[in-house]
């Protein structure tokens, strides 16, 4: 295997892995503050879709990626809605976004299917994108690659060294600990799960304005899902999570790999490769139940009600 | 003015009836808006939607062979979310059930006999079992969440089909179609009434809903289920085998979807083909929590959704609406449950602040009982 | 009664803090009806009542939580309405909470930080260091950085109290502050309340513990369903006088009880060594004992230090690795399952009521069922409804549960009548040994006679009972033997008879062999 094929096999890899990553940063942030979204995946295809709608018609990426953002808002503030002002289940009313989000972007997408877009030129960075081999694998990327990272240092310092990251992590924690002294645990929590809907809507439209540069449906192919499972093998740690992002990035693109080896195996058993690796990532993760509890935020998933 | 929700001091049982009824009210009227934002005429695409389907004994019949499927999945489901076991996985199991009952049935091509047929449901639904003995497995021994590990089997199972159907058991002399040969007659399921396509699979559903009825409200052992559902500590404070129930309910739940797969190859499709489900796994989710995870609602859920799944091929084929809208509508039913739902542990007062001194509270439901 | 002790001034501007007709109505419960208390500078008051007279949530009116539906609040002679907690600290009004409001994974500095304003927290080493000094001015040393997770519950109470100190504090309400400390600690916080009573700070003391009540306030309130029905000056008059304020004429307030010495071992914990599954939880460590059958064995001690584990281990929810560890004259239990360990005779009261010893949705029948299945109550795998409806009423009629029915819900109880329900429900399937967990915590008086005489009538029957408390006068009342839990380890034990409060309170700090222990 040359030199070339290798740096292309990794700059495919951050590509692949760039949806996920931004997806999973959304939901891992959701996760601290305590509200498991599992309508990731119907959030990613609005702002798949929307993002392509936008797109389409202004000829304007930034366009297509804020109004991706903003129909991934949307999307989150129904979900919000539901579980924290109508207390309904958080498992149940992911599914039920998950399965509105599919079949509402398949609706409003349906005049747009084949159409396609010009993608987003890569942005060569001066001088670092000239080494060779570095240069191909790392600084030729588009900005969004570029920005998601940037994400993942904002997310993890946020955590890490202000006041508001601790506010999310208390109410996460304890909700009615964060209520007994004065934190507006319906506040922090709405703002979370926007943050989680913009990223979703981002990185649908990552998917379908940069990745592939065209809309069809269900075309996120459960990666929704996957950063899902990405946030627990990750143990709601930010470096973990651009680390795990990319490594199932790597798994997606296997086929990629095997050309340079000229082995041939059925497109459709290739494609099952990645949601194998969650399967498998998430079994080596849970089985130390121990570990899970200690990092996964105490009120995860927990219904919460404010006394009056 | 301010809208508040107050606790009622126990659930109302007449309202956890009455919401999905509401749930479906409330689907037609933002159908209806919708509609009139597509340029339709509202009435007229309710009734092309609603009505126009089940308008005669035909459409009726198809009522009964889309919701059978639907029907044996949510009834499994609903065993399993009894058990708080969130199987999400009925598709998969489902799609594996078609694809081993059409391995099982096209090596049968040459060999007839009253036993074959029952060899192959078996096979389905075995097959369909074992794909949900998977969660079953990574959770009691790995402790591996059960959605995730479902859904991701949905994409596998998916996947699995897709290389048959292209590969081992394409028909050879299909023209390279991806389909695989038809069925022989003594590998289909029998047609009960002649003139429609009403199967023996439809009686299968039935007795699926009998049978776990009487499992889940009779037997000590639904009993631990809803237990360890409800309450997984006080299951295992009483000494209910938490391990072994999990998998109870996903091999029921995966046999019933692998049953409802295999009926489909043997039933209605006749053959293995790459779109053997329009979703009718995940549609089964909506079915189970509408029919209040019972199994005599779930009949009347799955029927619900079998008309929605008849009613977006009209609007298709008379008015030229998309097919999609049957998706939308599913997830707004489901929506529009959960939030009606409320109702069933609140009550909603609206509160006045007009006047200085007085809250005065406005019942908008009644207290019941 | 005599008010003009406690309203020695008629001028609403001297006083800290006035309430004037507080109401508040919940669905189906009066919490507060027109309740009057006046706070003066300086001094520590006590709020008095038994679980539902309504004290917290007047506490909570005060702190903010809770908006009451009539009645004015005049803070330093100023009517105002206290919107939310941040209010309440922003006024120096502090709270420390029954149940903590700590974060686990979170420092205590971090823990302090977030309940103080934005500004106030911005200089995170300052704030560590005035936390240090504080807590060394009021003898509450805290380490401001060690996570709160690993402090035990004393220390963690101290945090809760070094939050509200380190700001300005004019008014701190603790809520039964005493029911997590030992009775060393108890010592230590009260003296740290002295002190900054001393200092001019006021103090309101929920409790309903008399005796503690006694040694520590100036005035006295007692709320009786939701109506203050007296108040006094609790040095000068009885315990038993503030008890009758508490529960009314009719119901008893103490009985006594004839210690029994007992018969042979019966059940026999032999080195029981077991590691939580819990990264927060107790090990414990190596514990032996036995109880004899016909007495009651107690078992003291501050929650968290192995007591759910203790009895997790009992009951079988969670199994030994070696079978001999739990064990019968007739069986070894350690590996059998909980419902193998009921068929020999065993029956559990656990700690929770709701979501352990009951399923809060489900009816009482099917809560009845739960442990009672082998009453003769499922025959080939299928319920027979007749038989459970049966045990279900025998349970409601003979422990006097006042409920819906067979049918109603678990969690449409209150707590004393579930309690009540699932003491019946373990009771009357005759069992050789029970374990009780806080047999009457959160039942009004009168209830917990009851189950103490329900407890004791199962003793004299030949019953070997083990009882695991964190009210220390309980099991002085009841068993006929004690010992103490601390972190996983078990004290010796002795007859209660031949044992004081202070060398329990020793046990429970983890002092096993105290000067006094081995005297006795």
């Amino acid at each position: 295997m040359d030199i070339d094929l290798i740096a292309n096999i990794i700059f495919a890899t951050i590509r692949t892995g760039t949806p996920l990553l931004i997806v999973a940063l959304g939901e891992l942030v959701c996760e601290k503050s305590g509200v498991l979204n599992l309508g990731q995946e119907g959030m990613m295809l609005m702002g798949a879709v929307v993002g392509f709608i936008a797109a389409f018609h202004s000829d304007s990426i930034t366009v297509g990626f804020i109004c991706a953002m903003l129909a991934g808002i949307s999307m989150s503030l129904i979900f919000g809605f539901i579980t924290m002002n109508l207390n309904a289940n958080q498992v149940a009313s992911g599914l039920a976004l998950t399965i509105f989000g599919t079949g509402l972007s398949g609706f409003i997408g349906l005049a747009y299917v084949g159409k396609a877009l010009d993608g987003v030129e890569a942005i060569v960075i001066p001088g670092l994108g000239s080494i060779p081999f570095l240069g191909t694998a790392f600084f030729s990327h588009d900005i969004i690659v570029y920005l998601s990272v940037f994400m993942c240092i904002f997310v993890y310092y946020f955590f890490k060294n202000t006041r508001a990251g601790l506010i999310v992590k208390a109410v996460g924690e304890s909700p009615e600990s964060a209520q007994a002294i004065g934190l507006s645990v319906l506040s922090v929590r709405y703002m979370a799960i926007m943050f989680g809907g913009a990223m979703a809507g981002m990185a649908g439209a990552y998917l379908s304005l940069v990745y592939t540069p065209l809309w069809a449906d269900n075309m996120t192919a459960g990666r929704g899902w996957i950063a899902l499972a990405l946030v627990v093998f990750a143990s709601w740690r930010v470096e973990r999570v651009l680390l795990g992002a990319y490594l199932f990035g790597a798994a997606s693109i296997v086929n990629l790999i095997l050309q340079g080896y000229n082995v041939s195996i059925s497109p459709n058993l290739l494609a099952t490769l990645p949601y194998v690796a969650t399967i498998l990532v998430l079994v080596a993760l849970s089985s130390n139940q121990a570990k899970v509890k200690m990092f996964a935020p105490v009120s995860l998933g927990k219904p919460f009600h404010r006394s009056n | 003015m301010k809208i508040k929700l107050e606790a009622r001091g126990q659930d109302s049982r007449l309202i956890s009836y009455l919401s999905p009824v509401l749930a479906g009210v409330l689907t037609l009227i933002a159908g209806a808006i919708l509609f009139a934002a597509l340029g339709q005429s509202p009435l007229e695409t309710l009734y092309t939607f609603f009505i126009m389907p089940i308008s005669d004994l035909y459409g009726l019949s198809e009522l009964g062979v889309k919701a059978a499927p639907i029907l044996l999945c949510a009834t499994g489901l609903a065993v399993c979310y009894r058990a708080n076991v969130w199987n999400i996985g009925a598709e998969g199991q489902l799609l594996m059930g078609a694809l081993f009952g059409s391995w099982a049935a096209l090596s049968f091509l040459e060999i007839e006999g009253f036993w074959v047929l029952p060899v192959v449901l078996l096979a389905g639904s075995l097959a369909g079992a074992l794909w949900a003995g998977i969660p079953a497995l990574l959770k009691t021994h790995f402790n591996t969440n059960e959605i995730l590990s479902t859904i991701m089997l949905n994409y596998i199972a998916l996947n699995c089909l897709l290389f048959s159907v292209h590969g081992p058991l394409k028909d050879p002399d299909g023209y390279n179609f991806p389909e695989s040969a038809l069925f022989p007659d003594w590998v289909t399921l029998p047609i009960l009434i002649d003139g429609t396509r009403i199967h023996l699979g439809i009686v299968f559903a039935l007795l699926s809903v009998a049978v776990v009825w009487v499992f889940l409200s009779k037997t000590f052992v639904g009993f631990q289920i809803q237990v360890l559902g409800n309450d997984a500590r006080s299951a295992r404070f009483a000494g209910f085998r938490d391990k072994k129930l999990i998998w109870l309910c996903l091999l029921i739940s995966g046999g019933l979807a692998g049953l409802a797969g295999v009926s489909e190859v043997t039933g209605p499709i006749g053959q293995l083909i790459p779109a053997i489900s329009p979703g009718y796994g995940y549609a089964a989710i909506i079915v189970a929590f509408l029919g209040r995870l019972h199994p005599v609602g779930i009949l009347f859920a799955s029927l619900l959704m079998a008309l929605l799944y008849l009613g977006g091929e009209m609007v298709q084929i008379e008015l030229g609406l998309p097919l999609a809208l049957t998706g939308l509508f599913q997830g707004l039913l489901l929506f529009f449950l959960l939030a009606c739902d409320v109702l069933i542990g609140y009550r909603v007062r609206v509160i006045s602040r007009v006047s200085a001194g007085g809250l005065e509270p406005v019942l908008l439901t009644n207290p019941t009982q | 009664m005599t008010d003009n002790l406690v309203t020695d001034s008629t001028d609403d501007g001297d006083f800290r803090l006035v309430l004037k007709g507080i109401t508040k109505q919940y669905p189906g419960c009066l919490a507060n009806d027109n309740v009057d208390i006046r706070i003066m500078p300086g001094k520590i008051y006590a709020l008095l009542g038994e679980n539902g007279a309504g004290k917290s949530t007047l506490m909570k009116v005060i702190y903010g939580v809770v908006k009451p539906d009539a009645g004015q609040i005049i803070w330093e002679g100023k009517e105002t309405e206290i919107t939310a907690p941040v209010h309440a600290r922003k006024l120096g009004i502090g709270m420390v909470f029954q149940h903590f409001s700590l974060f686990e994974t979170l420092s205590v500095l971090e823990n302090i930080a977030l309940g103080m304003e934005k500004d106030d927290s911005r200089d995170m080493d300052a704030l560590a260091q005035r936390i240090t000094e504080v807590s060394a001015r009021y003898g509450m040393a805290l380490e401001p950085h060690r996570p709160v997770h690993t402090l035990s519950t004393g220390e963690r109470q101290r945090v809760e109290i070094v939050r509200c100190l380190i700001q300005d504090i004019k008014l701190l309400i603790l809520d039964e502050p005493t029911s997590v400390l030992t009775p060393q600690e108890v010592d230590t916080l009260f003296n740290t309340l002295k002190q900054l009573a001393s200092e001019g700070a006021s103090i309101l003391f929920i409790s309903h513990k008399l005796k503690e009540v006694q040694s520590l306030c100036d005035f006295a309130s007692v709320l009786r369903a939701g109506r203050i029905t007296g108040k006094c000056n609790p040095k000068e008059v009885t315990t038993e006088h503030m008890a009758r304020l508490m529960v009314g004429d009719e119901t008893p307030v103490s009985h006594e009880y004839v210690k029994a010495t007992g018969g042979e071992d019966f059940l026999t914990i032999k080195n029981l060594t077991m590691t939580s599954d819990d990264p927060f939880g107790i090990t414990l460590k190596d514990i032996s004992f036995t109880v004899k059958s016909g007495e009651i064995l107690g078992v003291a001690g501050v929650a968290g230090n192995g007591q759910s584990e203790l009895l997790e281990a009992i009951s079988g929810e969670r199994l030994c690795a070696d079978a001999g560890a739990i064990s019968f004259p007739t069986a070894a239990l350690g590996k059998e399952m909980p419902d193998e360990r009921r068929r020999q005779g065993l029956a559990v009261v656990p700690e929770d009521r709701l979501g352990q010893g009951a399923v809060p949705d489900m009816s009482l029948w099917e809560n009845g069922l739960l442990t009672g299945f082998q009453q003769g109550l499922v025959k080939n795998g299928l319920l027979q409804p007749k038989a459970i409806q049966a045990f279900t009423d025998k349970i409601i009629e003979q422990y006097k549960v006042k409920c819906g029915g067979p049918n109603a819900v678990a969690k449409s109880l209150s707590g004393g009548n579930l309690q009540k329900f699932i003491i019946g429900r373990e009771i009357l399937q005759q069992p050789v040994c029970l374990v009780a967990a806080h047999p009457t915590w959160g039942v009004d008086i009168g209830a917990a006679i009851a189950i103490h005489k329900a407890l004791i009538a199962l003793r004299d029957a030949g019953a070997a009972i083990l009882v695991i408390s964190e009210d220390i006068d309980e099991l002085f009342t009841i068993s006929d033997r004690m010992c103490a839990l601390f972190d996983g380890q078990i004290s010796p034990n002795k007859p209660t008879a031949d044992t004081t409060i202070e060398e329990v309170g020793q046990w429970m700090a983890g002092v096993f062999d105290s000067p006094s222990a081995s005297a006795a």
